[in-house]
């Protein structure tokens, strides 16, 4: 499945890697969190609610639709939170409480 | 003119309830509602449906609120929410501990069975909890409920019964003739023989105009509620303290948020009738809250509110029928701790009008407690 | 030591205000949420990134660049407080949160500078993966070099339509349709409001040209009707202005109606709004100069009203000389009447834009009890619609408490304008009437974790 996000330029900085639902994933340097995982996916996280997959909305902060789970059970919110080498996220099922 | 056999002033989970079942006794009613019903302290408070730690006198009323709150769907065809799934008071402290045993033994006799739960027993029960937690007091059928929803349901159900429900009547006066009571309000005159004023933290007023004062001073809780998470934590939690920064409680939500509040109040105004919530309590909140449940050390808070309630001096409501008026009742100032109390209420104050005579005793309650030089002073 | 001013906000009226205090000789506090100076407007890609200006602001780019070295110039000269998020107000502070820490910031005069975000009217298929509001659409392109799909639609109205339409073109994306609820005709009705800036007209006739000869389908007067696909976006469903049922393909959508003003901050520190008809919005009340209903409180740029960068430049500064001159500090009353003269224009301007690319309202009865409303709490417009009605929610605020709409994480900034017009809708009153959702602290989620400095 090819990710949400298309880049369009930009493309000669540095990798990163992170790791989202165990698996490595390749990202840039300067990369929000939001454009590292949709450009590899097409999720953040599940609704609450049952109702499917989320992707954020407003890209800027505002629509807080973009707040993922890290594996240590941490929230980050993907569309503010400049992507770090070894960030490890989960888009599948919130690890809360931890154990 | 709109008359009937009881006005009730005041439109919050009390008169509400009241009105509910002042018609399943047959009593014609009109409930004047100065905003919405039950947008003050009736919608706004914490949504504890507790009874542990209750002023020991109160608990036969709590006992039969809880039996009405089961029974919810059944009455008023809403269950507000409700969800027995136990409370527990948690003690950090050798002596706050030695004060739950204490209130375990004495509560039994008023028909509240308490489980108290220490050491390994209480890491296995409540794994959830902090390791520092030394006792908790586990009350098995008590939980919570939405207050958002609880007094509106009642009113909802009162209307369907036959009560006229009017919401944004303000009453601008009451005065009593010689068999009745004539409320003067914003959208018209209503007559009635009995009326009850169950109107919050505002009820001081009406009463000292009836010649009853009574020391009620306002405050506002200080709510807040986290992002919602997977539903995890069942009980109703509270920390038993005799610190009031400390005495903070939670609860979790089906839907997942968690609610919580406590510690010190802000100051609320009748005037303005607004509470403002002084967002400085909530950072004092937060620590307090991660302490009792490290979990939520990982969440965010996504609102706070607050509202505003009636505080009796003595800590305990003003119920049951005027010492100075035939005919008036009141329900009012239930210092934060109503909520649960409120369809107990409804039935025992529409038992009382309409019979005269109480199955739960409210002595303690009288008005009269405050008919002294002291108590008139403030 | 006396409090200092505080301007929230670090876009152009924010930057432009702090600017005109310092000249003052004063050493103000820029609050300001991201990292970087600039706004959304002329947000600021990360280090690292090699565009010009030019690449990234198009037409605007000497503006963005004027305004970057302002807020550099001033650097040094003004308590610069980025990644900061003010979260509540309270008797004359702001309460802010910083990598972890919360404080209390007391203020002698604010300035709010808080912008806007994108106004939305929801449609069944709107939280699917791979819809993006329109600004949104912007950001992805303008701070990280990347559309938000390889076939996007554009639907909705105003010029940010045809204009992130065309960025997304010229950066190589295979725009589908762009799909406008307003009707033609009301553009041109709207000219004569227009024409207070006739450089701006000539600039989105311009766009609407350039996305034609590119060979991109324009429709006007759509309505919309269904986001599908499983997991993520696949068509976009809508019907043409001659009543036909039009099915897109699509890997995106970016939707937007317009603004709305990010007015939170000034809701918690309790200044009086009023009913704006001509932006259907509620909007804090100000005097021409931005002095809101509390004394010491100015507001300024989109976060006041929504009349553009240009206009928030102008706003800013002429909010920072109304509150120099109430703090007793002179300030030539030529400059203010400079300054509110050029505003104008601006303002009639905005008149002309509501006018030409309406909100469309009448979308809100046809919504289908099923589509989602609120986000946040995943609510139905047929939930909503039953707080109005069985339950006999007469405003927003009661809509919300029975429903949860408004309730969640976003305190209804997505959701709010929508919802007070289904809830009007549902009950057959005016929109005024709905009133508004008010703000609560936190403005944004503040962590359980914060640390309370002493």
């Amino acid at each position: 499945m090819t990710g949400l996000l298309h880049r369009v330029g930009e493309t000669g900085r540095s990798a990163v890697r992170i790791v989202v639902d165990g698996a490595e994933v390749a990202a840039l340097e300067g990369d929000t969190l939001l454009v590292a995982l949709l450009t590899a996916g097409a999720r953040l996280r599940e609704s609450e609610f049952g109702d499917g997959p989320r992707a954020g909305f407003c890209l800027m902060g505002a629509c807080q639709d973009c707040w993922v789970w890290t594996e240590e059970g941490g929230r980050l919110r993907a569309c503010s939170t400049p992507v770090a080498s070894g960030m490890r996220v989960v888009t599948r099922g919130a690890p809360w409480p931890r154990p | 003119m709109t008359a009937a056999d009881v006005a009730i002033v005041g439109g919050g989970l009390m008169g509400a309830a009241t009105a509910f079942f002042l018609r399943r006794r047959g009593l014609s009613v009109v409930l004047l509602e100065r905003d919405l019903v039950g947008s003050h302290a009736s919608g706004t408070n914490f949504g504890n449906v507790r009874r542990q730690g209750r002023f020991l006198p109160q608990l036969p009323l709590a006992n039969l609120s809880r039996e009405i709150w089961g029974r919810l769907p059944d009455l008023i065809g809403d269950d507000a929410e409700f969800l027995p799934s136990g409370h527990i008071r948690v003690a950090f402290r050798e002596a706050d501990a030695a004060r739950l045993e204490a209130y375990a033994r004495e509560a039994r006799p008023h028909g509240l069975e308490l489980e108290l739960v220490s050491g390994n027993a209480l890491r296995m029960r409540f794994p959830f909890l902090s390791p520092e937690a030394r006792m908790a007091s586990y009350s098995p059928h008590d939980g919570h409920a939405n207050p958002r929803l609880a007094a509106p349901a009642f009113a909802r159900a009162a209307r369907r019964e036959g009560a006229i429900v009017h919401e944004n009547a303000e009453v601008l006066s009451i005065t009593k003739s010689a068999e009745d009571f004539l409320v003067e309000t914003s959208i018209g005159r209503f007559r009635a023989p009995l009326l009850q004023v169950s109107a919050g933290a505002w009820g001081g007023r009406l009463a000292a105009a009836f010649g009853e004062p009574v020391p009620i001073t306002p405050h506002g809780p200080q709510m807040a509620v986290t992002e919602p998470v997977r539903y995890r934590i069942e009980p109703v939690m509270g920390i038993a303290s005799e610190v009031v920064e400390e005495g903070v409680y939670l609860r979790q939500v089906k839907r997942g948020n968690i609610v919580f509040g406590g510690g010190v109040r802000s100051e609320a105004s009748l005037d303005t009738k607004r509470a403002r919530l002084d967002p400085l309590n909530t950072l004092r909140q937060l620590p307090q809250v991660a302490r009792l449940l490290p979990a939520m050390r990982a969440l965010s808070v996504i609102r706070s509110w607050s509202g505003v309630e009636g505080y009796m001096r003595d800590d305990i409501p003003v119920m049951g029928p005027s010492a100075k008026v035939a005919g008036l009742f009141y329900a009012f100032g239930f210092c934060g701790h109503g909520f649960q109390l409120g369809p107990g209420v409804g039935a025992t104050m529409a038992e009382l009008i309409a019979t005269g005579g109480t199955g739960v005793p409210i002595e303690p309650f009288h008005i009269s407690r405050f008919a002294t030089a002291e108590g008139n002073t403030r | 030591m006396a409090a200092p001013v505080v301007v929230v906000g670090a876009g152009p009226a924010g930057i432009r205000a702090a600017e005109r205090l310092v000249e003052a000789g004063l050493c103000p506090v820029l609050v300001e949420e991201g990292a970087r100076d600039g706004g959304q407007i002329y947000r600021r890609q990360p280090p690292g990134f090699t565009r010009g200006p030019e690449a990234l602001y198009g037409s605007e780019a000497a503006k963005a660049t004027a305004l970057h070295a302002a807020a550099e110039a001033l650097r040094p000269r003004l308590d610069w407080r980025p990644e900061t998020l003010v979260w509540a107000v309270r008797d004359g502070a702001l309460l802010v949160h910083s990598a972890g820490r919360g404080e209390s910031l007391p203020y002698a005069a604010l300035i709010l500078a808080t912008g806007a975000t994108d106004r939305v009217m929801p449609l069944p298929g709107w939280t699917l993966p791979g819809v993006a509001s329109l600004g949104g659409a912007q950001i992805a392109l303008k701070a990280q070099a990347c559309t938000i799909g390889a076939r996007p639609v554009f639907l909705g109205t105003g010029p940010l339509l045809y204009l992130v339409a065309w960025q997304y073109v010229k950066a190589g994306a295979a725009v589908q349709a762009v799909l406008d609820t307003s009707p033609f005709a009301s553009r041109v009705a709207a000219l004569p409001w227009m024409m207070a800036r006739p450089a701006l007209v000539a600039r989105g006739a311009a766009y609407t040209m350039a996305l034609r000869r590119a060979g991109v389908r324009i429709a006007t007067g759509v309505t919309p009707i269904a986001v599908e696909g499983e997991d993520r976006v696949a068509a976009l469903r809508w019907r043409d202005a001659a009543g036909r049922d039009c099915r897109t393909d699509c890997d995106a959508v970016g939707l937007g109606y317009g603004l709305r003003s990010e007015t939170q901050l000034a809701d918690l520190a309790r200044c009086d709004f009023a009913f704006d008809a001509g932006a259907r919005q509620w909007l804090p009340v100000t005097d021409e100069d931005g002095r809101a209903s509390v004394q010491g409180v100015y507001l300024a740029g989109d976060g006041a009203q929504v009349r553009g960068a240009d206009a928030a430049e102008l706003a800013g500064r002429l909010a920072a000389c109304a509150a120099l001159r109430d703090l007793g500090v002179a300030v030539d009353e030529a400059e203010m009447v400079h300054l509110r003269r050029r505003l104008m224009p601006m303002t009639r301007f905005r008149r002309g834009l509501e006018r030409a690319f309406p909100w469309p309202a009448h979308l809100a009865a046809a919504l289908p009890d099923e589509a989602l409303v609120c986000r946040c709490e995943a609510i139905t417009a047929g939930e909503l619609r039953r707080a109005g009605g069985e339950y006999g929610a007469p405003e927003v605020n009661r809509a919300k408490a029975f429903s949860r709409t408004g309730m969640g994480r976003c305190q209804g900034r997505m959701c709010g304008p929508a919802a007070a017009e289904i809830l009007a809708a549902a009950r057959g009153m005016p929109i005024e009437a709905a009133g508004r959702l008010r703000g609560a602290a936190p403005v944004k989620p503040l962590p359980v974790l914060t640390e309370a400095a002493p």
